[in-house]
């Protein structure tokens, strides 16, 4: 039995109420790769956070090669040769990847940068991983996937001998995946060690040595991966036997949405919109698949009327809707659920019983002649917090102090409770647990149930294949002809999600089905 | 140490952080008047007495608390909304103007003048203070160093109008315009004082923006737009017009600043109508905590620190600066003390 | 043309670079605050401070650069309360900076009049005298316009140098360019974001209130309340203009300082016709100008204005 290159010992961290980790123990061996799991919420990355110096545990201690690891210090960690791979990449996107990877390698008191001696170690390393990037290239203009090698080259250039990953495949296609879990096992290979933070089964099965399974702060499992399967670590993740969602068929009905030869310049970086097609229909749901950055942002302001395009056109059930202008959307009945919870979706200063009626104070009953009726307010929101199990102390509670799941819900009160005919619904379970995620298909089948056409663009394709009818697999701004979900596979999709394969759909397609 | 937010936020605690903040700013400030060699507590005392101590006294703490309580619901209005008007001093001087320009021979029935000069002052300072405001809707230009350029514009204007065309031949030299008609002068409340209308008008300036702000759709939009932008917007508010709404509000309540100093106090313009009224007013708004009927309550402290300063300056040998010194100090005060009114800080 | 005479004038010049020096400091300070991320509206009080300050330690007996080191330090003090507002407690930076320059103009006012409770004139002292560089100074022109100023306006162009080589070309000036654009980079990198900006925010303070100091101890001899007027607010106009780069600061410092130099000299030719105070008022107006025409494309430093919240993410 080898030393272990990592432990953590007892580490426990509360944050105001909640405990994020409570008594975690871990041990990391040299050339192992272990998958850390949980549900969103679990602890895994407060633990990575801790292990990097981001925060200081409450109690517990790490040991990095037997020798004690101060705390609370990013460079302390480093210097001991752990790097952390970010899940949101802590890059500044004006400067370029050498600026980047540079800092804060050199004294501050030097007078002069060594420049070309860092260009030569950066393209060494480059070479030896197999991990392309151009250094001059500014960070904003690079593509997602580029930009998490030059994440995870920054770490490399620091000589990190323990690696931690938190959600790496998040932003990537699966062909781009298995591009990374190839790189991992190299630097595996030359006696690097690997902790990686996931929630996707797959990935787990596919690459790990070994997985821990965290749930609500503490660790439950712990297991050789060649003896377990996902549905055993499932269920260790959630603590109960998964339930079997059943899709329920329902016949389409009439046309509600459709998008004609849609087309948009991109700017900043971002991609533009060319030539979309889509058509939605009563009682069904769409889902639009793709990895972030590929045009869902651009695909879903047009939607919600928030951008106008620069041609084609939106036609609301059999007219033309006004582009520019979400005020028209929301009238026109189209409900949306946006990925941005607290910066788009909910003004977290305000009460939940403000962001109730944020949509629809001016007309009755919210108010009458300019004057706010709070009691009509009062009474609704009460009447929805109930209806939707949004948990709050009162309807006067700062929407900020709710939970990811609770704002979701309260969220999906404001936009369902007036039975819109059109759903467009954004990344609608990113952050949210097992349950309330459950909660959140629930309700959106029970729209769909009640006639609405629903939208729902999401990075997940688990969640995808759960939900809806038929796939358009959006890349690079274009869109994929729709596919009905019992007659596609995972491969095909990730294919055209890498820009492989049938691409954009033409009108006659689209009303041909 | 670590900053963690606080679940719940009490009105108690946020009036109990305010006195709090006061209390220091009093604090430091007796440090320089021990630095200055004469006694604090002689310092304090002669304030009170100063502000508050006699009728007359308290006559001239609640006149000079007037034009305060105008840029103050200015500063707050515009604050909630997040739109930056620092430009109160130069709106209350384009206040200040249209009462003369219209005043001095309106042709008016006595009773109407002097609404009409509120309203047109108002009128123009709203619509004074949409310029820096487009610029910054439509051209991304911050309004905080516009607002404030342009109240040296406005100084400078005002400079030449009273040394130039509308300098009043009949004043025996001062630079100052003719003065309003007597039907605009806005009546005294207290015999043999300065109190006037202003005052009252201003109180009730107060209750309409307090009611303004928290009972109508307007004024939700207002808080909305100031606290999220962004999510305003895709909850379909219109945000370009509420924040044009909220600039030709605030700007039009601190150019009534300048018409009622104008028509109450003094009858004709000059170069110092206003010793910062404009810029006072955004302590006094961060005083109350951007609360429109807060704002008079510290408008009436302000003014209290302003009028017995120069009693206190009288008595013992200070400069009456002490008082610009004091409103510093407390609105930094203010500022950190509100910080801990939603943050704690742990170990 | 006469104007056309006048620019040709060495006289022009001379007062040209001579009226820029004090926007240099000021430009250059903002400049530094706001690559860090942090807006620094204290500018106006800072350099208030300054002002008196240098004049006062210099009146009380002490050195002339004596006084120029108390007016850095007294910026450094500014600077720290700036800091501790925003950037470790992360309070509004609109709202702190408005404060401090409410405070630095108050104080300076409070103190000198502490120290001179009757005076009607204010007194003299001796500045800064134009400097006599053996051999650089007798260069025709070149030589009056730059190497005969004061040693202030030469340190001003000094900073400008070195303050563009520490931004663009040390490991100290990526890191603080880079806490402007994404403190979480800064972070993750093992740096102290609030070490940084701290830093920043203290040593732009320390500039721009030595460019008040230069308003009493070399352009003119003697204080009076409000000296300042207005040139910390124009400053801030002036970093937008530069797109926060140190060589196009100094640019708009000298275009700005020749304008006024225009302005007055046809002030006092043009006689009544146009009012003085118009030309008075050209400046603002012209960096309300400068401000409409950089701001549509401004490159602003992403992270300006923006709290570092340690845990939150």
């Amino acid at each position: 039995m080898t030393t272990p290159v990592l432990r953590l010992s007892k580490i426990t961290k509360t944050f105001g109420n909640i405990q994020a980790n409570d008594d975690v123990s871990l041990d990391l061996y040299p050339g192992e790769i272990v998958a850390l799991l949980g549900e969103n919420g679990a602890g895994k990355t407060t633990l990575m956070s801790i292990l990097f110096g981001h925060y200081l545990a409450d109690e517990g201690e790490i040991d990095v090669r037997g020798e004690r690891l101060a705390q609370g210090s990013p460079r302390a960690a480093l210097s001991a040769g752990v790097g952390m791979v970010h899940q949101h990449f802590t890059l500044a996107g004006n400067m370029n990847v050498l600026d980047n990877i540079i800092l804060g390698t050199e004294q501050l008191w030097r007078l002069g940068t060594r420049r070309k001696k860092a260009r030569h170690k950066l393209i060494r390393l480059m070479d030896r991983f197999g991990l392309k990037v151009n250094p001059d290239a500014r960070v904003r203009d690079l593509s997602v996937g580029e930009q998490q090698r030059a994440e995870i080259l920054k770490v490399l250039y620091r000589d990190a001998r323990i690696l931690i990953l938190d959600e790496p495949t998040a932003v990537l296609t699966p062909q781009e995946a298995d591009h990374l879990f190839a790189t991992l096992d190299q630097l595996v290979a030359e006696g690097l060690s690997i902790i990686f933070i996931t929630h996707k089964m797959r990935e787990v099965m596919a690459v790990s040595h070994r997985c821990v399974v965290l749930r609500q702060g503490r660790v439950v499992h712990e297991t050789r991966t060649r003896n377990t399967s996902p549905e055993d670590l499932a269920r260790h993740m959630v603590g109960q036997k998964v339930a079997h969602f059943t899709r329920q068929r329902l016949i389409p009905g009439n046309q509600v949405l459709s998008l004609r030869q849609i087309s948009m310049a991109g700017k900043a970086g971002k991609p533009g919109l060319t030539q979309l097609n889509l058509t939605l229909r009563a009682c069904e749901i769409l889902g639009i698949a793709g990895v972030s950055g590929n045009g869902q942002s651009q695909l879903a302001d047009i939607i919600c009327g928030l951008t106008a395009p620069d041609q084609g056109e939106i036609c609301i059930r059999s007219g033309t809707a006004p582009a520019g202008k979400p005020k028209a959307m929301i009238k026109a009945g189209l409900a949306r659920v946006p990925d941005d919870r607290t910066g788009i979706g909910l003004i977290d200063e305000m009460t939940v019983m403000e962001n109730m009626a944020s949509e629809h104070y001016k007309a009755a009953p919210f108010s009458r002649n300019g004057l706010l009726n709070f009691r009509a307010m009062a009474e609704k929101t009460k009447a929805l917090v109930a209806e939707f199990d949004v948990r709050c102390p009162d309807i006067h509670t700062t929407v900020r102090n709710l939970s990811g799941g609770n704002m979701q819900k309260l969220i999906l009160a404001r936009e369902l409770s007036g039975n819109p005919s059109i759903i467009l619904a954004n990344q609608p379970s990113w952050g949210l647990d097992v349950g309330a995620t459950a909660y959140v298909h629930d309700r959106l089948m029970e729209a769909a149930g009640k006639g609405a056409g629903i939208i729902v663009i999401s990075e997940d394709l688990d969640e995808l294949f759960l939900v809806a009818d038929q796939i358009q697999v959006i890349s690079q701004g274009r869109l994929s002809l729709p596919m009905a979900v019992d007659e596609v596979d995972r491969e095909a999709l990730g294919l055209i999600m890498a820009g492989h394969g049938p691409q954009a759909s033409t009108q006659e397609d689209s009303h041909a089905h | 140490m670590r900053i963690e937010p606080r679940q719940a936020q009490s009105v108690a605690r946020t009036v109990l952080a305010l006195v709090l903040a006061v209390a220091a700013a009093l604090g430091i400030c007796s440090l320089l008047i021990l630095w200055s060699g004469a006694s604090p507590v002689q310092g304090w005392i002669l304030m009170v007495k100063g502000a508050l101590g006699s009728k007359f006294a308290l006559s001239e703490t609640l006149t000079r608390a007037t034009p305060l309580i105008f840029t103050g619901l200015a500063a707050a209005v515009a604050f909630r909304a997040r739109l930056w008007n620092i430009g109160g001093e130069g709106q209350f001087y384009i206040g200040a103007c249209m009462a003369i320009l219209l005043g001095t021979d309106t042709g008016l029935p006595p009773w109407a003048v002097i609404p009409y000069l509120f309203l047109a002052g108002a009128l123009a300072g709203g619509l004074f203070l949409l310029i820096p405001t487009l610029l910054k809707t439509h051209m991304n230009v911050d309004e905080v160093v516009t607002t404030l350029l342009l109240n040296f514009v406005v100084l400078l204007f005002v400079n030449w109008l009273v040394f130039g065309p509308w300098k009043d031949p009949m004043a025996m030299g001062w630079p100052q315009s003719a003065p309003v008609v007597d039907a605009a002068a806005l009546p005294i409340l207290m015999a043999k004082t300065r109190l006037h209308l202003g005052f009252v008008l201003g109180v009730g300036a107060a209750v309409l923006i307090w009611l303004f702000m928290d009972r109508t759709v307007w004024g939700f939009e207002i808080r909305a737009v100031g606290a999220n932008p962004k999510a305003s917007r895709f909850a379909g508010m219109p945000v370009n017009a509420t924040i044009i709404r909220t600039a030709l509000v605030s700007g039009g309540l601190a150019a009534m600043a300048g018409v009622s100093e104008l028509l109450g106090v003094k009858g004709y313009l000059t170069t110092d109508l206003s010793p910062g009224f404009g810029y006072t007013g955004i302590v006094v708004a961060m005083l109350a905590a951007l609360h429109p009927l807060g704002v008079v309550v510290s408008a009436l402290f302000v003014a209290m620190i302003y009028i017995g300063a120069d009693a206190m300056s009288r008595g013992i040998n200070i400069s009456n600066y002490i008082a610009d010194v004091t409103t510093a100090v407390s609105l930094l005060a203010v500022l950190a003390a509100l910080f801990f009114t939603k943050y704690r800080i742990k170990r | 043309m006469a104007l056309l005479q006048f620019l040709l004038e060495t006289g022009f010049w001379v007062a040209m670079v001579r009226m820029a020096t004090p926007l240099i400091f000021g430009t250059l300070g903002e400049l530094i605050c706001e690559r860090a991320g942090v807006l620094n509206l204290g500018i106006e009080g800072i350099m208030a401070a300054g002002c008196m300050g240098g004049w006062m330690w210099v009146y009380l007996g002490g050195t002339l650069w004596g006084g120029v080191a108390f007016a850095a330090g007294i910026g450094v003090a500014f600077g720290l309360i700036h800091s501790l507002f925003t950037v470790f407690l992360g309070l509004s930076q609109h709202v702190s900076g408005l404060g401090l320059t409410m405070l630095g103009s108050s104080l300076s006012a409070f103190v000198f009049r502490m120290l001179l409770p009757k005076a009607t004139t204010p007194p003299k002292i001796v500045p800064f005298a134009p400097l006599e560089l053996p051999g650089l100074s007798q260069i025709p022109f070149i030589g009056e316009v730059f190497f005969s100023q004061t040693a202030l306006t030469l340190l001003a162009v000094a900073l400008v140098v070195t303050v563009a080589y520490v931004l663009f070309k040390t490991p100290l000036g990526l890191a603080f360019r880079m806490v402007g654009e994404n403190p979480m980079a800064v972070e993750a990198q093992g740096l102290s974001v609030f070490g940084l900006r701290t830093a920043a925010v203290c040593a732009g303070s320390a500039m721009m209130a030595v460019g008040g100091a230069f308003l009493t101890l070399s352009a003119f001899d003697a204080y009076y309340i409000g000296m300042v007027n207005g040139r910390g607010w124009i400053c801030i106009a002036l970093v937008v203009f530069s797109s926060w780069k140190p060589y196009k600061a100094l640019l708009g410092c000298l275009l700005f300082a020749a304008f006024d130099a225009i302005q007055m000299r046809v002030q006092q030719q043009a006689g009544m016709a146009i009012p003085y105070q118009l030309y008075l008022a050209l400046p603002y107006i012209f960096s309300i100008l400068a401000l409409i025409i950089m701001s549509r494309k401004a490159a602003y430093p992403k992270a300006l204005l923006i709290p570092f919240r340690k845990g939150e993410r």
